[in-house]
């Protein structure tokens, strides 16, 4: 079984006790968004602000868990100043993470060549890749993609 | 034991509970993690099996696995006796006079849909009101939106006060033109009874029917229909040591007949045309399709386990481990560690919801896991109920008759690990 010590590193812990980016913009003009985990409960509202291309401003509400809130807190870091095209590019990466071992979990075959995160151009995980020990534990890595799926509600509101 | 209308007048059985030799019955609790034996303390969600029930599934399919109600062979009549036999057990163990009373549905929420499918939409039109509790399980709200939705019937709830027990003040003006209470007798998340019997009969005063959701009734305590004097009532075997895919409705006979059929299809009918069909008596009337006949097997070998067991004697071991939980807990983690539900464990079930430091129940649970102590974390199907606390999820430690003082030991010293581990 893996150790407690895959899943919460240290970072993820710190991201949790001290959220950044903490707060709901007022909306509107922020777009906004709300994510449910149906299973525990968690609540993430994600609100941003974008001027021209760029995402200036980003916030994260609601409650959870430790995962589903650090996610969430590093997702805010990783995000905010980049363009709309790069948060997406980042969501994918990390998505692709989560995947990559989710199928390595069941058919411990090789890594899925389209779902690599080296291949999705520009998108540096940095302080996610602590997120990467979420995969062991399958049924947290829900916990740690509902505030991506909840920006990427944000930024499909934005563009529509 | 005051816990409740249906368990005051037999006590004079004294048995007690040798948990010992029970856990021996549960193959599951012989597994280990890490070196670790399981302690289970998830019932409220679904018990484990002992082997006398796995045993009486495997040897129907072994000996006498036919399809019922229809072979006139030896082994499909054997079968459809068994099935029946199931029947009657169940209805004994409720305190149903008449098995025929008893319908098998998957589940206790398919039971509760077809309350509301089939008695709601013929007794229930656009105005009139069904009331409901703050405390119900999904199962118990859910169906009732949908006929809200389809039909513009009224939803109404009677609160639930700050000591987790449900407010009665304004209960003859809530009551005031309902046609159908539906109540669960025990609550999953907070452990509360409501004073079913007091409720019951002022429904009845107002001319409403009740509908009681037994799911963690009749897995702890004795049960009896007639005394409670509800009209319809619902449980689930596999919170009772039974398979998953059983449960039932019991209702009494005039009510059954006043029912149109749920599902149609073989099994259901009396006669069948190109331009028409009669449907079957109650029960069968509602039992379209092959049903689950093993599964009924399964459980009646439950019934009997319990009934061995004694109600009172299960009853009596949950009363005692519940107060010793509460005060290990409490003695061990202060003011660190929240309780929900009723601070008086004669007067609830042993269903421990709680709170932790600051530490999300979803992490609790997992570090927990680590130690192969099995809670649960979440919103425990009663979102309405988790926003009334002001909380997103809990963590819940639910006893049974399998468990002991060590189980709570178990889980105090792993909770003591996730304080560790988190430092605080
Ligand atoms: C009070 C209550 N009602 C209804 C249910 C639903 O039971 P089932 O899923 O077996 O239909 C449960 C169990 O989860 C429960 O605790």
């Amino acid at each position: 079984m893996p150790g407690l010590e895959d899943l919460y590193r240290e970072i993820i812990l710190d991201h949790y006790r001290n959220p950044r980016n903490r707060g709901e913009l007022e909306s509107p003009p922020a777009h906004r968004a709300e994510g449910f985990n149906p299973l525990c409960g968690d609540e993430i509202v994600v609100t941003l602000l974008v001027d021209g291309d760029t995402v200036t401003d980003l916030k994260i509400g609601g409650q959870g868990c430790s995962i589903s809130q650090s996610s969430a807190s590093m997702m805010s870091a990783a995000v905010k100043g980049k363009s709309v095209a790069e948060a997406r590019g980042l969501v994918k990466a990390f998505k692709a993470m989560m995947s990559i071992h989710e199928a390595e979990l069941d058919s411990d075959g090789e890594p899925d060549e389209v779902l690599d995160p080296e291949a999705e151009p520009g998108a540096k995980l940095g302080d996610l890749e602590a997120l990467r020990g979420v995969v062991k534990f399958p049924v947290r890595i829900k916990c740690a993609t509902l505030s991506w799926n909840t920006l990427v509600n944000a930024l499909d509101d934005l563009e529509s | 034991m005051s816990a409740g209308p249906m368990n005051d007048s037999r006590t004079n059985d004294s048995r007690t509970l040798d948990v010992a030799t029970i856990r021996a019955d549960f193959p599951i609790l012989e597994r280990e993690f890490n070196g670790r034996r399981l302690v289970y303390l998830d019932s409220a969600a679904s018990s484990q099996k002992p082997r006398q029930v796995l045993e009486a599934m495997d040897r129907y399919y072994e000996t006498t696995h036919a399809n019922v109600h229809r072979g006139v062979y030896q082994i499909a009549a054997d079968a459809t006796h068994q099935f029946e036999a199931g029947r009657a057990a169940l209805a004994r163990f409720i305190g149903a006079s008449d098995p025929e009373e008893i319908v098998f549905t998957k589940n206790v929420t398919e039971a509760i849909n077809l309350v509301a499918h089939s008695w709601g939409r013929t007794h229930l039109a656009e105005g009139d009101a069904v009331l409901l509790t703050e405390i119900e399980h999904h199962a118990n709200i859910v169906p009732w939106l949908q006929l809200q939705q389809e039909r513009g019937i009224e939803l109404r709830y009677i609160p639930v006060d700050d000591d987790f027990e449900l407010d009665l003040t304004d209960l003859d003006r809530l009551l005031d033109g309902v046609k159908l209470v539906g109540i669960t007798a025990m609550s999953n998340v907070l452990g509360t009874i409501p004073p079913l019997r007091r409720i019951i009969d002022a429904a009845h005063a107002a001319g409403a029917l009740v509908l009681v959701d037994g799911a963690q009734w009749v897995p702890h305590l004795p049960t009896d229909v007639a005394e409670l004097d509800c009209d319809f009532f619902g449980f689930t075997g596999h919170k009772m040591l039974g398979p998953t895919g059983i449960g039932g409705l019991w209702a009494r006979r005039e009510i059954l007949e006043s029912m149109p059929p749920f599902l149609g299809g073989g099994e259901m009918i009396r006669d069948v045309r190109l331009d028409g069909f009669t449907p079957n008596d109650i029960p069968w009337r509602f039992e379209a399709g092959t049903p689950p006949i093993a599964e009924v097997i399964g459980l009646h070998a439950a019934i009997d386990y319990l009934d061995a067991l004694g109600m009172d004697a299960v009853r009596r071991h949950e009363v005692e481990l519940t107060t010793y939980a509460m005060e290990h807990l409490t003695g061990r983690f202060g003011d660190r560690i929240t309780i929900h539900g009723p601070a008086d464990p004669t007067t609830r079930g042993g269903v421990l919801s709680f709170a932790f430091g600051d530490l999300h129940p979803h992490d609790i649970s997992q570090v927990l896991d680590q130690e192969a102590v099995c809670v649960r974390a979440g919103h425990h199907c009663a979102k309405p109920l988790m926003r009334r606390m002001g909380v997103g999820a809990t963590a819940r430690a639910s006893l049974y008759l399998y468990n002991d003082e060590s189980d709570v030991d178990a889980l105090g010293e792993a909770l003591a690990s996730a304080s560790d581990f988190f430092a605080f």
